[in-house]
C-alpha cells in the first residue's frame, strides 16, 4: 500500500484541536544578566503541529527555540516536553533535534558522516545504520550525495544535509533556527514547499524561528508573534492576519491601513464608531479583540478595499479621494489613496484582471469598502 | 635611474644580505681548511666525519631534542586550554590573565632567564634540562595560544552544539568536531614551539647546569678555530632540517584548509 502524497493544506481546526499537547510552557523566564529576554512565555505546542515563533530580531524567539533544545537554561518557568519536565536534561538527552542558522554541517565529514553522525550511538548494525542515512538523504532529495565533501555543496544542499542529519534520530520536535535566510527569494519558495511537505511526510512537531511573516503564514499550523521576550498573539495564520490583536501585531504582519477614529457608542455587538474618512459605521465585537474606550484607530488591510471604475457601484459602501501613488507589480497594482478629509493617504491593492486600466496618479476615484472588513485597535 | 629600477636593486640586495651567509654554510663545510675565507681549500667530508666522532655534540642535539619536543607539547597543550577558554568563555579579570599569558613575547629574554635562575637557585632545585624546559614552556606557550587563539576563533560555535544536539558529550564533541578543525593549527604550534625552543640561547644558558644544549654547545665551540668548519657542517644539517619541517607544517596546513573548505589567507610559504 502507498502513502497517499502529503497535502499542503493546513490542518483543520477539528484536527489541531484533537492534537495532543506535546510542548508545555509555564511562565518561562529568561535572565541574562540585568537583560530580561523571555518575559513570561506560556504556551502549549501540540503534536504533529508546524509551529512558527516570528518577531523581529532581538524579540526572544531564537532565546525560546534554544530553551527548547537546551542550550539555555531558563531563569524560572516550567518547561515540559511529552509531559516529563526538561528542567536539568541537558540538549544531549533532549528529545529534540535542531537545524542551525548557518547549519552547522562538519566541514571535516562527508555528507554521509555528517546525516549518519547522531547514530554513532545507536546500538544497530553498521548496514542498519547505513540504511537509514541512505533513507534520510533519499527523503531530502540528496540521494546519491552521500561520498561528497560536505564544504563542497551549495547552500540549498546544506540545508538538506542538515535536515537529514536531525530527522534521522527521529526526534519529537525539530527546532529549525532561520533556516531558509540564508537562501535566494527563488530557492526560499521552493524550500517552504519542501519543508512543508516533509513536516507532513514524517508527522513530527516542527517548530521554525523566523522574522519573515510571510514565511510564516505560508508554513505554519499556528503563530506566536513576539515582542520584547513576550507573546503577543499565538493564533492560526489566517485569524492572526484577519484579526490582530494588536496595532503593533497588525503592523508586523502584512500591510495595515490605520485611520484614527472615536467610538460613538456601545451596542450589544459592538460599537458604533466615527471613522476619519469613512464616517460613522458598526464594528462587530469579534472585530475589536482589545478593551476599546473614546479615541481608537480603525485598521484594514489593502485588499479589503477595491477602486471602482466608472459606472461601477459599491456593494456595501465607498468613500470618495484621489490617487496620491501608483506601485505596479505586475499581477497587482498598489494605490494610495488620499480619502477625502484624511492627510494620510490609505493603500489599496487590485489585482490586474485583464482588461482592466491601471488608474493614473491624480485620478479623482471612488473606494469601495465595508464595516465587515475593519478592525478595531486601541 | 628609475623609481622601479631602484626598488629592484633594494629587493635583491635585501635578498642577498638575508640568504647569501646561509649559503656559505654548505661551502664552508664542505671546504678542506679551518679558516673561513675565500679561496676554498679543496672539497672534504671530514668536517661532517668529525661530528659523527664527538660524543658531547651528540649529548647537546640528545637534550636539545627532548627540550624542543617537551616544550612543544607542553607549551601546546596550555596553548590548547588558553584558547579554548579565551574563546569560549567569559570570567573576570580574563584581559588581564589573557595579558600575563602573553607578556613573556616582550620581556626581554635575558631578564626572564636571570630571574628564573635566582629562583631557581633560591628554591634549591638543581639545573637540569628539565628547568630548561620550564623557561622553554614559559616563552613557547605565547606563541602556541596566538596560533591556536585565531584557530579555535573561526570555529563556528554551532558546530559544537549540533554535535551535542545530536547525542554528544561535551568530551566526545570536543575530540570528534574540535580537535579535528584546530589539528593543523595544532600541528603549527607544536612545529613553531618546537623551532623556539631548538634555537633559543639565553635561557638554555643560563638554565642549563652541566647539560649544554646545541645552540649553547655551538657557542662555546666558537672559542676553538679548529671546530668551526665542524659548526658549519652542523648547520648545514640543521638548515636542511628546517626546510623539511617548514615544508612539511605548510603541508598540513594547506591540506587542513583544503579539508575544511576554508579560503586560504596567507601562511609560511
Amino acid at each position: 500500500m502507498s502513502t497517499p502524497a502529503p497535502s499542503l493544506a493546513k490542518a483543520s481546526e477539528a484536527e489541531r484541536a484533537a492534537r495532543k499537547p506535546l510542548i508545555e510552557l509555564e511562565n518561562i523566564q529568561k535572565y541574562y544578566g540585568d537583560y530580561h529576554a523571555l518575559r513570561g512565555i506560556t504556551a502549549t505546542i501540540r503534536q504533529g503541529e508546524f509551529f512558527s515563533l516570528l518577531g523581529p530580531s532581538g524579540c526572544g524567539k531564537t532565546t525560546l527555540l534554544r530553551t527548547i533544545a537546551g542550550f539555555e537554561e531558563v531563569s524560572s518557568g516550567i518547561l515540559k516536553i511529552d509531559g516529563r519536565s526538561m528542567d536539568g536534561v541537558p540538549a544531549n538527552r533532549r528529545p529534540t533535534n535542531m537545524v542551525f542558522q548557518s547549519y552547522a554541517i562538519f566541514p571535516h565529514l562527508s555528507v554521509e558522516q555528517n546525516v549518519g553522525f547522531g547514530l554513532r550511538r545507536d546500538p544497530r548494525s553498521a548496514a542498519e545504520k547505513d540504511r537509514a542515512v541512505q533513507e534520510a538523504l533519499e527523503m531530502v532529495g540528496l540521494k546519491g550525495y552521500g561520498k561528497r565533501a560536505a564544504h563542497a555543496l551549495s547552500g540549498g544542499q546544506r540545508q538538506r544535509v542538515a535536515l537529514a542529519r536531525a530527522l534521522i534520530l527521529k526526534p519529537k520536535v525539530l527546532l529549525l533556527d532561520e533556516p531558509l535566510s540564508a537562501l535566494d527569494k527563488k530557492m526560499r519558495e521552493q524550500m517552504q514547499v519542501e519543508l512543508i511537505k516533509l513536516q507532513r511526510q514524517v508527522g513530527i512537531t516542527f517548530i521554525l524561528v523566523t522574522h519573515d511573516q510571510e514565511e510564516a503564514l505560508v508554513m505554519s499550523d499556528r503563530i506566536a508573534v513576539m515582542f520584547e521576550g513576550q507573546i503577543a498573539q499565538l493564533d492560526d495564520p489566517e485569524t492572526l492576519y484577519r484579526l490582530p490583536k494588536s496595532r503593533q501585531v497588525a503592523d508586523f504582519i502584512g500591510t495595515m491601513n490605520f485611520l484614527p477614529a472615536t467610538i460613538a457608542a456601545q451596542t450589544a455587538d459592538g460599537f458604533d464608531v466615527d471613522v476619519a474618512g469613512l464616517g460613522r459605521c458598526h464594528i462587530g465585537a469579534r472585530q475589536s479583540p482589545g478593551a476599546v474606550t473614546g479615541e481608537v484607530s480603525v485598521g484594514f488591510r489593502p485588499e479589503t478595499l477595491t477602486l471602482l471604475y466608472e459606472g461601477q457601484q459599491a456593494t456595501d459602501r465607498e468613500s470618495p479621494g484621489v490617487i496620491e501613488e501608483v506601485v505596479y507589480y505586475g499581477d497587482m497594482t498598489y494605490y494610495d489613496v488620499k480619502l477625502d478629509g484624511v492627510a494620510v493617504p490609505v493603500r489599496l491593492s487590485m489585482r490586474n484582471v485583464f482588461g482592466r486600466p491601471v488608474l493614473d496618479r491624480g485620478t479623482r476615484t471612488r473606494v469601495a469598502w465595508s464595516p465587515g472588513a475593519l478592525v478595531l485597535f486601541r | 635611474m628609475s623609481g622601479g629600477r631602484l626598488f629592484k636593486t633594494y629587493a635583491v640586495a635585501y635578498l642577498l644580505f638575508l640568504y647569501a651567509p646561509i649559503i656559505l654554510l654548505p661551502i664552508f663545510a664542505f671546504n678542506d681548511g679551518t679558516i673561513i675565507a675565500f679561496p676554498l681549500q679543496g672539497f672534504t667530508t671530514k668536517w661532517f666525519e668529525a661530528m659523527v666522532s664527538t660524543p658531547t655534540l651528540h649529548t647537546a642535539v640528545k637534550n636539545s631534542l627532548i627540550i624542543a619536543v617537551s616544550s612543544a607539547v607542553l607549551a601546546t597543550c596550555l596553548g590548547i586550554f588558553t584558547a579554548r577558554a579565551a574563546t569560549r568563555y567569559n570570567f573576570p579579570g580574563k584581559g588581564g590573565i589573557a595579558g600575563l599569558v602573553m607578556l613573556p613575547l616582550v620581556l626581554p629574554e635575558i631578564i626572564v632567564a636571570v630571574s628564573l635562575f635566582g629562583v631557581l637557585l633560591g628554591l634549591g632545585i638543581p639545573l637540569t634540562i628539565w628547568t630548561v624546559i620550564l623557561g622553554h614552556v614559559l616563552i613557547c606557550t605565547p606563541y602556541a595560544v596566538a596560533i591556536l587563539n585565531s584557530a579555535f576563533q573561526s570555529l563556528d560555535r554551532s558546530l559544537e552544539e549540533a554535535a551535542y544536539d545530536l547525542g554528544e558529550t561535551r568530551w566526545s564533541t570536543f575530540r570528534l568536531i574540535i580537535l579535528p578543525l584546530v589539528a593543523p593549527g595544532i600541528v603549527s604550534s607544536l612545529l613553531i614551539s618546537f623551532t623556539i625552543s631548538l634555537d633559543e640561547f639565553i635561557i638554555a644558558f643560563f638554565l642549563a647546569g652541566t647539560e649544554p644544549t646545541l645552540p649553547v654547545y655551538i657557542f662555546s665551540q666558537f672559542r676553538f678555530p679548529q671546530s668551526v668548519p665542524v659548526i658549519m657542517a652542523l648547520g648545514t644539517i640543521l638548515v636542511l632540517l628546517s626546510i623539511v619541517l617548514l615544508t612539511v607544517a605548510e603541508y598540513f596546513r594547506r591540506r587542513g584548509i583544503a579539508k575544511s573548505g576554508g579560503k586560504d589567507t596567507g601562511g609560511f610559504l
